[in-house]
């Protein structure tokens, strides 16, 4: 054992000393540590705390009525009872229905046949069909579960039925799991992952481009030269948009293989918003590079924006089942977008057309980041 | 029009009434000055005079808070980019990539100025340099006088019309720091201006010109000759045993406005030079000390406008 006596002695303390109170004035300086240090706790705590549900409630619904019945209503409104549903769209035709299962613009379909009413008095016991999106098997789930005591409630409500009719269950409610029937959560894992891994890696390529030129000391020289901020910033950009979609393609490659995830839609229409969402990315990071004033504040900024992508997207948790506030706040991140994409091409088939506003929210978020940058990007010193 | 006359004319640089503050401190102080085409100038002042500053100003990298200026006949506030193109400009510190080759280094500098043939180019100045067989070397690993020789390679290049140096020299050994200037003349001779910031005295006297700036303000210009005579001081040479103790008894006599030492003997200066002699008479008889009038160095002369400067801050 050493003495405490023997290390003062030796000088062991004092320097240890020196170099804790050297950490202590340089973390003082730094403002953005600082504000990292309060940002993540406090503030993700409590954003995440009240934004993530994984019994996600009022769920968007679109019904297909090919009859309009009290019968129907009723069910309507014992659907919405459950509090699971919610109402948001009436379809005119399956194809539109479908539509916007695919584009996840909602999470359920509810057809009411032809002569349902007329079908239930006679006791033929037709079926009412739901279907599910299960591409997320999590938001799916409880919902489906729910579905049971419809039946039930639509009768109680609807006094007009005779009493035999109400005692054997007067009709099916049979459900339709899309796009991903089994529940495998691998199928929803991978596209989101797909996404995930190329925000983290594209945000860090560039976030440290434009302060890495300015710690070396050769922004100095670039800024001397007869170049502009936008072909700096083109330039510096392109050659990782090969290197993500080399990687896109890598983990396609493994989820297809290794996971059997299917791509149901069109690989090229995948590769092309794929390129435009790594764009995306890298055009962020960039902003945050020209913002940042040393490489480890692009990487904090880096982070503090990867989070919410994480929790907010629809990656880990339900985008639906997110308050309104959160939902808003996930609209504004490139991910979000980027998950409806890879999860309605590879799982749903999707087409451009059922994806056409994410594609446009990636276009415009990428336009906006690219602006941002080469406005502050500083062609002096000054 | 201006710049026709300006680009056809004998004038390189014109500045008037430059001025320059960060965060409410001013670096440049109403700086003019004028530098002939085909002229080494040498810019001289003690660290933090302003003279990054200024060469920051030339090159477009700074806005002037006040005043107007013309660098090759385009103006220094509006015309950024074609001073950019024709105007070289070669940082304090090392600011090539140093993660890239010698080679990759003059191709990217080559392929920014939309030079025709980046590779033939880079190569010819990778001659030039006299760096043959080590085009792969990374510029990281180069040496310091190599690394300024492959800074000015870059910087002349484009073949820019003016050329702004800063502190070319800095740490960089005597030899090299020759040869370094002998590329300078030989760029000069060929018909580009130079403009060098530097606080070595040895190195003032290779230009053709100096200014000395302190504390942002310009306090002398003109040829070395010009320089010395016009700041009107008179000095002593002092040798002899115990110089020392002198100094300290004559720093601070009323018509000594500086004493140095300078190698064996010690530069006894005064702008007076009745006041001057008046002050030293006591001491020229003592017998061990020899006493001679001098001419007064470029550096004495600095020391002096420094100090001068200095009083007027205070």
């Amino acid at each position: 054992m050493i003495g405490l006596a023997t290390l003062r002695r030796s000088g062991a303390v004092s320097r240890t000393w020196a170099m804790f109170i050297k950490e202590f004035v340089q973390l003082r300086r730094d403002r953005l540590t600082f504000g990292t240090m309060i940002f993540i706790p406090v503030v993700q705590l409590l954003l995440f705390g009240f934004a993530i549900n994984t019994t996600p409630r009022q769920l968007p619904t679109a019904v297909l009525m090919h009859e309009e019945s009290d019968l129907a209503r009723s069910v309507l409104a014992a659907l919405s009872n459950t509090s699971y549903f919610r109402v948001t769209r009436v379809a005119r035709s399956e194809a539109e229905m479908d539509h916007w299962m695919r584009s996840g613009d909602v999470l359920f379909g509810v057809e009411i046949p032809a002569l349902f009413e007329r079908s239930v008095r006679r006791g033929d016991r037709p079926a009412l069909l739901v279907v599910a999106d299960a591409s997320d098997p999590v938001a799916a789930g409880t919902a489906l579960a729910a579905l049971e005591g419809v039946v039930k409630t639509a009768l109680a409500r609807d006094r007009g039925l005779p009493e035999t009719i109400q005692s054997v269950p007067a009709f099916e409610i049979r459900q339709h799991r899309r796009y991903n029937p089994a529940a495998i959560t691998s199928l929803n894992i991978v596209p989101g992952l797909l996404g995930t891994i190329l925000t983290m890696t594209m945000l860090i390529f560039t976030a440290l481009s434009v302060t890495r030129e300015i710690e070396r000391g050769t922004m100095e020289s670039l800024l001397a030269m007869p170049i502009r901020p936008l072909e700096i910033m083109i330039g510096k950009i392109t050659p990782y948009i090969a290197i993500g979609f080399i990687q896109a393609a890598l983990i396609l490659v493994c989820g297809v293989l290794i996971f059997d995830v299917p791509i149901e839609g069109s690989t090229t229409l995948l590769a092309v918003l794929s390129t435009l969402f790594i764009a995306t990315n890298l055009s962020i990071g960039y902003t945050f590079s020209t913002i940042a004033q040393n490489q480890l504040q692009a990487i904090q900024m880096s982070f503090m924006f990867f989070l919410p992508n994480i929790l907010l997207s629809g990656f880990m948790f339900p985008f639906a089942g997110m308050p309104q506030w959160a939902q808003v706040v996930g609209e504004l991140l490139p991910l979000t977008h980027y998950i409806r994409i890879a999860r309605g091409i590879m799982l749903k088939g999707a087409t451009l057309y059922d994806l056409q506003l994410e594609a446009l929210a990636l276009l415009a978020l990428m336009v906006l980041a690219m602006t941002i940058a080469v406005r502050r990007f500083r062609r002096t010193l000054d | 029009m201006r710049r026709n006359e300006q680009a056809n004319g004998t004038i390189a640089v014109e500045v008037e009434g430059l001025t320059k503050s960060f965060d409410g401190k001013v670096v440049v102080r109403n700086l003019s000055m004028r530098v002939v085409r085909g002229q080494i100038y040498g810019f001289l002042g003690p660290n933090g005079s302003g003279k990054t500053t200024t060469l920051r100003m030339l090159c477009g990298l700074l806005t002037p808070d006040s005043g107007r200026g013309v660098a090759l006949g385009y103006d220094i506030r509006t015309q950024n980019e074609e001073i950019k193109r024709h105007v070289g400009y070669m940082t304090q510190r090392f600011s090539l990539y140093q993660d890239l080759s010698i080679l990759e280094n003059l191709e990217f500098v080559a392929r920014v100025y939309g030079l025709s043939d980046p590779t033939r180019e880079a190569n010819i100045a990778i001659e030039r340099l006299g760096l043959q067989g080590r085009e792969r070397q990374l510029a990281g690993t180069l040496s310091g006088g190599w690394k300024q020789r492959l800074a000015l390679g870059a910087c002349i290049l484009p073949k820019p019309e003016l050329l702004l140096l800063d502190e070319p020299t800095a740490g960089v050994d005597p030899k090299a720091r020759r040869e370094f200037w002998a590329e300078i003349h030989k760029l000069a001779a060929e018909g580009m201006t130079v403009l060098v910031s530097t606080h070595y005295m040895d190195e003032a006297e290779r230009c053709h010109e100096v200014a000395y700036i302190a504390y942002g303000e310009l306090l002398a210009q003109g040829t070395i000759e010009g320089v010395i005579e016009g700041a009107h001081l008179r000095t002593w040479n002092v040798a002899g045993p115990d110089l020392q103790a002198l100094a300290e008894k004559l720093v601070g006599t009323p018509g000594i406005d500086m004493v140095a030492p300078f190698g064996a003997s010690l530069h006894v200066s005064g702008r007076d030079a009745a006041a001057l002699d008046a002050a030293v008479a006591a001491f020229r008889d003592e017998p061990r000390l020899e006493w001679t009038l001098s001419a007064p160095s470029l550096e004495d002369v600095f020391i002096d406008l420094m100090s001068r400067s200095q009083d007027n801050f205070r």
